[in-house]
């Protein structure tokens, strides 16, 4: 047996149980992101799946039953496994304290507990999803909507209950972070020095702690409804199906800034460091992160224009939905302004913040029309809409996670990728992704109706495009990944600031001890206090 | 096993430090925990806007006499739990035993005043599933079962440990912490109350 030492660092315990019962806050952030990119990867090949179902019209790979079985694995898995734990499980527990000066989070127990109850919830979704045979695998979309979900045979128990657990896992996980930041921020490290990240973890967090419960009681009526039929959500007892999805979306419209904004603080990190300049407008942005926590709590009725809603309530929920550009634009001004007469190198970690800024905006614009209520009515449930929020998520959230990544790589695993690969990969992805999304809001105004697999002649080019996008989108991720692993191996020693960041996370050795600082720093002044040479 | 960082072998946390952070992430829990019922709730306000008469007549089926019972011995349950957190800040431990214990019986008398409640309906064919009133019924009155039986059990792993001589006035953040939660149960139920026994009377 070794004898560990103080200034050992964290990647240097081997074995399972140094890893699976650590409660040290960077090795669990690892787990995470080893967790959450396999089943990207998993949910990216469905989605692979379902774009060649489309490349032509009429049955091509599977029937419309084995169709509606491929997206909600995607959607699923993409949801639930990957995308809610996310930037926050991740790169959130890795940074969080090294970025206020703390040791590890205030739970470094239930932290571990988090990750253990993720991985509980892992086995009962995959079961639902794929653990039975090919006719039972589940068919219901990720939204799991009433009426339908309480009548299909596939396991929909199952994946409720694993929703519900990795919802109690997301919870923890929020609970630990507001702890954290509250209580264990170094001395000096007042709330308008705080890290622009941790600002958007904190937010989420609170988002994660207010609204995941009321999902949490949601999927638990749905299983009492099938296993006791107590009526909520069926109409012939006397329930309401549009009460499930009014309840399911007060968690689920908020849940979109539980991936957001952790993707929107990394951007804001990232963008001062390679302008070389102070990040514009702090305040502003620190605030509008917790407006958009707040606004995001009183619009979900936007999801449900369409679904029967009183007229004077879809006008407040429309102008509530448009009420959440504020905030959001807000950010989007100081970032562009922080970038102004900066001296910007553009690596790969900028490339994608700025192609974050770019993607997310269109995903803010394209909002709107299904925020009006008129527009809404003929671009609702429709490709549009796929669109839309595909460039949220993968333009926005994913893009932030690989903008992240990047950047905080070498101080993650003490070495460097290939710059000039990660590049190519960059641009594989931007216009893969393009590729593919930008078709769907034409086929969407067009008319083309989401979750269909055949459509008309007419749609048939566009449907092919989006296809060979996906292709390449798919490949792109491949080539990034295939990078960022080779650079694991091959990859030259980091240097312990190599792009000469401010933050406190770059003070400590790369990759950092096990207790991350021998001392617990002072911080003298905010982290973005960086000099262009126009002010030198 | 020498593995620093792992589950048995995390490193030290200074109390106050420690007790400040348990109390903290006990309220946030707190306020998970009513929105989890908010959830509940709002379903009830909604079916009792439609369904008003079959509220009415649903609640007629419930005695008010033993969910008034009921109430008051969670509310004395409260009050003995406040006398333990009390007892333990003053490092009387004789007195916080007794306090958790008298605690631990009067929620174990909630149970069986329910138990009381519930039997006789399943003996009627009165289920969740019956109609809508009863199924909010059920629903709300089994999740706050069942908060009270986790409640039960950290207050039992509290008087096991206080039983060790493990609180007093410099650590009593444990004892602290498990009455914040038993007071969130106790409030609940002064919500659920009202609202399921006395409808008619409103
Ligand atoms: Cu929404």
């Amino acid at each position: 047996m070794s004898h560990a030492h103080a200034d050992e660092h964290y990647l240097q315990a081997k074995g399972f149980y140094n890893w699976f019962f650590s409660v040290d806050h960077k090795r669990i952030g690892l787990m995470y992101l080893l967790a959450i990119l396999f089943f990207f990867l998993v949910a990216g090949f469905s989605a692979i799946l379902v774009r060649t179902e489309l490349l032509f019209p009429g049955h091509t790979i599977v029937d419309a039953r084995g169709y509606n079985v491929l997206f909600t694995l995607h959607g699923a898995i993409m949801v639930f496994l990957f995308i809610v734990p996310g930037i926050p499980a991740t790169l959130g527990n890795f940074l969080l304290p090294l970025m206020i000066g703390a040791k590890d989070v205030a739970f470094p127990r239930l932290n571990l507990l988090s990750f253990w109850i993720y991985l509980l919830g892992v086995v009962c979704v995959l079961y639902a999803l794929v653990g039975t045979p090919w006719k039972d695998w589940l068919d219901t979309g990720w939204t799991l909507y009433a009426p339908y979900s309480v009548q299909s045979s596939t396991g929909v128990i199952p994946i409720t209950l694993g929703v519900f657990i990795l919802g109690f896992s997301s919870i923890l996980t929020g609970l630990n972070f507001t702890v954290t930041i509250h209580r264990l921020r170094a001395p000096g490290m007042t709330w308008h020095r705080l890290p622009l990240f941790c600002w958007a973890i904190y937010s989420a967090s609170l988002i994660q702690i207010l609204a995941t419960p009321v999902v949490g009681i949601t999927l638990l009526l749905l299983i009492m409804e099938r296993i006791f039929g107590i009526g909520f959500f069926t109409p012939a007892l006397g329930g309401d199906p549009i009460l499930f999805e009014n309840m399911f979306w007060f968690y689920s419209h908020p849940v979109v800034y539980i991936m957001i904004l952790p993707a929107m603080g990394v951007v804001a990190e990232i963008l001062p460091v390679f302008s070389k300049k102070p990040i514009f407008g702090y305040r502003a942005i620190a605030y509008s992160s917790l407006a958009i926590a707040l606004v995001s709590f009183f619009v979900w009725g936007h999801h449900l224009f369409v679904s029967g809603m009183s007229y004077w309530s879809r006008w407040v929920f429309s102008l509530l939905t448009f009420a959440v550009a504020i905030p959001t634009a807000i950010k989007v001004f100081n970032w562009i302004s922080t970038l102004y007469k900066g001296s910007i190198r553009l690596d790969s970690p900028m490339l994608y913040a700025c192609a974050f800024i770019f993607l997310f905006t269109i995903a803010g614009l394209t909002g709107i029309p299904l925020a009006t209520l008129a527009t809404d009515v003929h671009l609702h449930d429709s490709y549009f809409v796929v669109a839309h929020f595909h460039y949220t998520m993968q333009g926005g959230t994913v893009i932030g996670l690989l903008a992240g990544l990047h950047f905080w790589y070498p101080k993650i695993f003490g070495k460097m990728y290939n710059e000039l690969a990660s590049k190519v990969g960059f641009w594989m992805l931007f216009i893969g992704f393009n590729m593919t999304f930008m078709p769907q809001f034409l086929l969407g105004y067009f008319g083309m109706p989401r979750r269909y697999y055949d459509y008309l002649q007419e749609y048939a080019d566009l449907h092919f495009m989006s296809s060979i996008g996906a292709y390449l989108n798919g490949l792109a991720y491949l080539f990034i990944f295939g990078n960022l692993i080779y650079g694991l191996f091959k990859g030259k020693a980091a240097a312990k600031n190599p792009y000469e960041s401010l933050s406190l996370e770059w003070t400590v050795p790369s990759p950092p001890p096990l207790t991350n600082f021998d001392e617990v720093p002072t911080v003298e002044d905010w982290t973005y206090g960086y000099a262009s040479e126009q002010n030198a | 096993m020498s593995a620093p960082g792992t589950f048995f072998h995390a490193h030290e946390e200074d109390p106050v430090e420690a007790y400040q952070n348990f109390k903290f992430g006990m309220w946030m829990f707190l306020a998970t925990e009513v929105l989890l019922f908010g959830g509940l709730f709002a379903a009830y306000f909604i079916f009792k806007y439609r369904y008003h008469e079959l509220f009415v007549k649903g609640s007629s089926h419930l005695d008010w006499r033993m969910g008034s019972l009921n109430t008051l011995v969670l509310l004395i349950s409260s009050y003995t739990m406040a006398m333990a957190v009390d007892a333990a800040q003053r490092s009387e431990n004789q007195k916080l035993i007794r306090n958790l214990l008298l605690t631990l019986l009067f929620a174990a008398t909630f149970l069986v005043v329910k138990g009381f409640e519930w039997i006789p309906k399943f003996n009627h064919g009165i289920y969740p599933g019956t109609d809508i009133y009863f199924s909010i019924y059920f629903l709300t009155t089994g999740l706050h079962l069942l908060h009270v039986l986790i409640g039960m059990f950290f207050i039992g792993l509290l008087a096991v440990r206080a039983n060790k001589g493990r609180y007093n006035s410099e650590n009593f953040g444990g004892v602290e912490v498990g009455g914040l939660y038993w007071h969130l149960v106790d409030i609940i139920w002064i919500f659920l109350f009202p609202l399921l026994y006395l409808v008619g009377s409103v």
